[in-house]
């Protein structure tokens, strides 16, 4: 493919544009990053020292606004919900993908519809699966009711409107939509571990069972490490899910930091606080990727 | 697949036993995945009368599509009675620009990115990579004063910018895995030829990628669809994608609750992306997994 010819003098300086055009090419998507991504946490790390109300004020007033959140009730139960939701989501979304991962891996005839139906909830976005859960969830009409109809006069299930239990409503329709997602990403692992290590088990008389817990499970370290990466990280960032399902109530029993951010951000005025609680979430991320990129990193560099 | 001599030891009944006991966990799993879906769509074919009776399992009596006709056109969000169809096609006008930029600009990164490696372009790359991590709570203050400074807030063409330039970060870490993939000796001999930097782009590259494009459409389709927050953030009233229009639709207070219309709309909003998934579900995977390993 020969190149167009220019004149001899315009070719220096093309010559030297398209040494550059790599980086030409990238400045643009690079610059945007810089700005939108570290150009604006700087700046919402900047109105968390401010007493940013309505409108964006730039005095600043050191820690207040991270005083104010520790100091109220509403962010204590935002943060303590994170907990109680990040370890069951987490918890059970890794148990219940890992079950059906290992399950489907029998030589099942139906392999491919199993999967597809394990998965499908991924695709639908959490204002549908809040808006499905919530209204299979709802007493007077919903699950107890149907149930109380089959005869079983006093079942209970009433969680969504309770205020101690309405965190794990959230939790059950949230491991719905993960679980098949980390069924497929066990299943992808499963199918690359070394047959011929299993082979030479089964020769020796293994069980299938011991060679699932001795072998094949410790060889998955790496999806487990990953898969609770990706949970941790989605539970951080939750936000939808209770909108649409409890709308976090009772009260604010089931609201978590995303949810308090967007309160006080665009329902309270309160700018500053909004702000300090997102570096609070950014944070939280951060406790959790860094680490992990860090051993990524490493490991490759080793490898 | 597993390995045909699995099973070598068992004797036939205790294999029986073991293959009813992973069929009936599977199929109850399965159940259970599929019994929201079923909820939803049986409400809505049904009547009020017929949902207030209460028996959410049970089958329509008969199939009754008034509350889809409902939700489509007519049912009531805050003050507005158009249902969902001028949000669906807000979403449809939103994603579809910024799937198209953010797939074309990162596969443009993701080329330079892992064919010339230039001085400084792993730190390039690991920085733009941070995208993917942040909780987006952490840009929306700036990005409402931002999108008000260039005069497109609560507008479409503001959630497509937003939606763009967030989705870079996935759709270049895509195609620059990909692209390293591909041997440097087809870039290398293409130069010998005097080929330039979009001419081996264009000619060599993009006809090579195929599949990764497929994947970061599906994944930037489906995540730019689905997305809540920006879109509840940036917009009101008319210019809201289907997902805010949908939990308003539903928030919004009327004389009697139609669960049957609710129902309906949830699944007019979520039937696009389900249909990418049925029909590309293979490549939906592929994207999730690339995505999320290191996303």
């Amino acid at each position: 493919m020969p190149q167009p010819k220019g004149g001899s003098s315009h070719r220096t300086v093309l010559d030297k544009l398209s040494r550059f055009l790599p980086q030409l090419v990238v400045a643009p998507s690079f610059l945007l990053i810089l700005f939108f991504v570290y150009g604006f946490i700087i700046w919402t790390g900047y109105i968390s020292f401010t007493d940013s109300r309505m409108l964006p004020a730039y005095e600043v007033q050191g820690f207040r606004q991270y005083f104010r959140l520790f100091a109220m009730d509403r962010w204590d139960v935002a943060f303590d919900n994170l907990l109680v939701f990040g370890a069951f989501y987490i918890t059970l979304s890794l148990a219940i993908g890992c079950l059906l991962a290992v399950l489907l891996d029998q030589r099942i005839r139906a392999e491919g519809a199993l999967r597809t139906i394990y998965l499908y909830p991924m695709a639908i976005s959490f204002i549908v699966t809040g808006t499905a859960w919530k209204w299979m969830l709802n007493p007077s009409l919903g699950i107890e009711s149907y149930i109380r109809g089959l005869g079983w006069e006093s079942f209970r299930f009433d969680w969504i409107v309770d205020k101690d239990m309405a965190i794990y409503v959230v939790v059950i329709a949230a491991v719905w939509q993960a679980s098949g997602f980390v069924m497929a990403l066990f299943l992808s692992a499963l199918r690359s571990v070394d047959q011929e290590i299993v082979k030479a088990a089964y020769l020796d008389g293994a069980s299938t069972t011991r060679i699932y817990l001795g072998i094949i499970l410790p060889s998955l370290r790496p999806v487990f490490l990953s898969a609770f990466v990706i949970l941790a990280h989605l539970s951080i960032k939750s936000f939808d899910l209770v909108v649409a399902l409890t709308g976090g109530g009772p009260g604010y029993a089931s609201t978590l930091p995303a949810n308090f951010m967007y309160e006080m951000t665009f329902r309270r005025n309160q700018i500053g606080l909004g702000a300090a609680s997102a570096v609070m979430m950014l944070l939280t991320v951060a406790a959790i990727m860094v680490p992990y990129l860090y051993s990524e990193l490493r490991g490759k560099r080793h490898a | 697949m597993p390995n045909s001599s699995r099973l070598a030891g068992a004797n036939g009944k205790r294999r029986m036993a073991g293959r009813i006991f992973i069929w009936s966990l599977l199929l109850f799993a399965a159940f259970v995945y599929l019994t929201p879906l079923y909820v939803v769509i049986a409400t809505s074919l049904k009547d009020l009368a017929e949902i207030r009776a209460g028996a959410l399992l049970d089958l329509p009596h008969e199939l009754n599509f008034s509350a889809w006709q409902a939700a489509w056109s007519n049912a009531c969000i805050g003050v507005r009675c158009e249902g969902l169809k001028p949000y669906f096609l807000n979403s449809i006008l939103m994603s579809v620009p910024a799937v198209i930029l953010s797939t074309a600009l990162g596969a443009l990164s993701g080329f330079a990115l892992s064919k010339f490696r230039f001085k400084g372009a792993n730190t390039v790359f690991s920085l733009m990579l941070f995208g993917c991590f942040i909780p987006l709570q952490i840009v929306i203050l700036p990005m409402a004063q931002t999108l008000g400074f260039l005069g497109i807030a609560n507008s479409i063409s503001g959630l497509i910018l937003v939606h763009t330039i967030y989705g870079i970060s996935f759709t270049t870490l895509f195609f620059r895995n990909y692209y390293v993939t591909i041997p440097n000796d087809l870039v290398k001999a293409a130069t010998m030829d005097g080929a330039g930097f979009f001419q081996i782009f264009w000619r060599i590259m993009i006809p090579l990628s195929q599949p990764i494009i497929v994947v970061s459409i599906i994944w930037q389709f489906t995540q730019i669809w689905n997305e809540f927050l920006l879109g509840a953030s940036f917009t009101t009233g008319g210019a809201q994608p289907v997902t805010v229009a949908l939990n308003n639709l539903i928030n919004t207070t009327t004389s009697v609750k139609q669960y049957n219309v609710d129902m309906a709309a949830a699944l007019i909003a979520a039937a696009p992306t389900l249909l990418v998934y049925v029909v590309a579900g293979r490549y939906f995977v592929r994207g999730l997994t690339a995505g999320a390993i290191k996303g």
